[in-house]
């Protein structure tokens, strides 16, 4: 008889410049961890997602990503803990240092009393899912993430909406000293709020305050783009209607594709025609009995967010179907 | 009869994760679960703190453990988990709740009683451990 001899194969996993061998029957965080390599965890069961990296170049095994998101899936996301490696990978920890891409500021201009739209231009493809975000360095290093509103462009250009906050030492500089023809840095886009061409037929509902319109505009352009045929709704909400922006093109939009809806909300007490009274998550949990089998984005105001994934979810909403991104303020 | 008898034998060797229907049932459970616990006003303030995404994979784990399948949940982890709970006034009544919302979700998703009669005697060895006895 041939006799069958097994190789064991010891693969490597390369982070930034150090390589390190993962032992058969070990797992990536257990390699790293023998490593010492400064990776956090907790449960080391593939419950609490403490020890979640990324894969940039390989699709991770399908095992090591059991119960993430299909967005965090879908950009190379794994679980350290659940990773037997069946080849060699590199590696990217969530703190791991950013790389980051000089770009050029092409439209400075306001869309509304404190918003400003920022577009800026680079020389190479950005590759990005719209409605997710970035972080933009200023020289002196001072960082700040602000979300993508456009999508993919051919053009290679990225577009922010940047709301000027009382004392916002970063976006004081956007709005007052940043100038077109100017560079600024930028980061990977991050994050997993974005829109997957699946299930076409599903309801979409979008809901954001002030800004959160910007990912918001993104997902709607890109579900829009790949003919989503469920119906979406828009709701946009702000306290005045000078706090809005981008209410005639959202209209043109509704009036281009049947299944898109745009609802504007103001919360204060001025309320031209056109808009509805309230608070935008109250106006949109109004307005549908029930979400089963619908998909929730949800961007703005952290409060807001938090409450609408709650009450979404009790709507019958799936939670695998929520997706969320809250906009926290630093603290200057 | 002897066949009848081996049969038996086998089902009931069957663990009762295999029985129940594995991660699936887990899958199709979680958030019919999730849903009753949030709106179930007697514990409801213990999960208004906590967000919602983390959560669900928390009560993933949860219901694994509790319907007999893989899990490596040791007392002093349940001890551990639940501490925070306790200092709000976490009682024999909200653990109850809660087995009983567990109860709720497997009969609307028809599993026979005898078969959730064994999820709740899973539940009731980690009583002491949540509780902090």
């Amino acid at each position: 008889m041939e006799s069958v001899l097994t190789v064991v194969k010891m693969y490597k996993l390369t982070i930034e410049d150090n390589t390190y061998h993962c032992q058969p029957d070990e797992t990536v965080l257990d390699a790293l961890l023998r490593e010492n390599v400064n990776i956090s965890y907790a449960c080391k069961k593939g419950t609490c997602h403490s020890c979640m990296v990324c894969s940039p170049n390989i699709l991770p095994p399908e095992a090591a990503q059991t119960g993430l998101k299909n967005t965090l899936k879908k950009r190379n996301h794994f679980l350290a803990c659940l990773c037997h490696p069946e080849q060699d990978m590199v590696i990217k920890l969530p703190d791991q240092s950013e790389f980051y891409t000089e770009g050029t500021v092409v439209v400075n201009e306001l869309l509304n009393r404190n918003t400003l739209l920022l577009i800026i231009a680079f020389k190479d493809a950005f590759e990005f899912n719209a409605g997710q975000f970035v972080n933009l360095q200023r020289p002196d290093g001072l960082t700040r993430s602000y979300s993508i509103a456009n999508t993919l462009q051919e053009s290679n250009t990225l577009e922010f909406h940047i709301r000027r906050l009382p004392n916002g030492k970063f976006s004081e500089w956007l709005h007052d000293e940043l100038m077109t023809g100017d560079t600024i840095a930028v980061s990977e886009p991050r994050g997993h709020c974005f829109y997957l061409s699946e299930r076409s037929e599903q309801g979409l509902l979008l809901v954001g305050t002030g800004t959160g319109l910007a990912p918001l505009a993104g997902i709607l352009t890109d579900a829009l783009a790949h003919g989503h045929s469920g119906p979406i709704y828009l709701f946009h909400g702000s306290r005045d209607l000078e706090d809005l922006y981008r209410i005639n093109e959202m209209r043109r939009l509704a009036e281009q594709h049947e299944n898109f809806h745009y609802i504007p909300c103001l919360s204060g007490k001025h309320v031209p025609e056109g808009f509805s009274h309230g608070r935008v998550n109250d106006i949109a949990l109004a307005s549908f009995p029930d979400l089963k089998g619908w998909r929730v984005f949800l961007c703005g105001n952290p409060d807001m967010v938090k409450q609408m994934k709650t009450m979404t979810f009790l709507k019958g909403a799936a939670s695998a179907d929520i997706y969320a991104d809250a906009f926290l303020v630093t603290p200057s | 009869m002897t066949d009848t008898q081996d049969n038996a034998e086998v089902t009931l060797s069957k663990p009762l994760y295999e029985r129940i229907g594995g991660e699936p049932a887990v899958n199709a459970a979680v958030d019919i679960f999730y849903r009753k616990v949030l709106s179930d006003h007697r514990i409801n303030r213990f999960f208004d703190n906590v967000d919602m995404e983390k959560q669900a994979a928390k009560q993933k784990a949860f219901l694994t453990m509790a319907f007999g399948g893989p899990n490596s949940y040791t007392g002093e982890d349940m001890r551990k988990g639940h501490a925070h709970l306790l200092k709000m006034g976490l009682d024999d009544s909200h653990f109850d709740a809660v087995v009983e919302n567990l109860g709720a979700t497997l009969e609307e998703l028809n599993v026979p009683q005898e078969l959730i009669a064994e999820v709740a005697a899973i539940c009731e060895t980690t009583r002491n451990d949540v509780l902090g006895r």
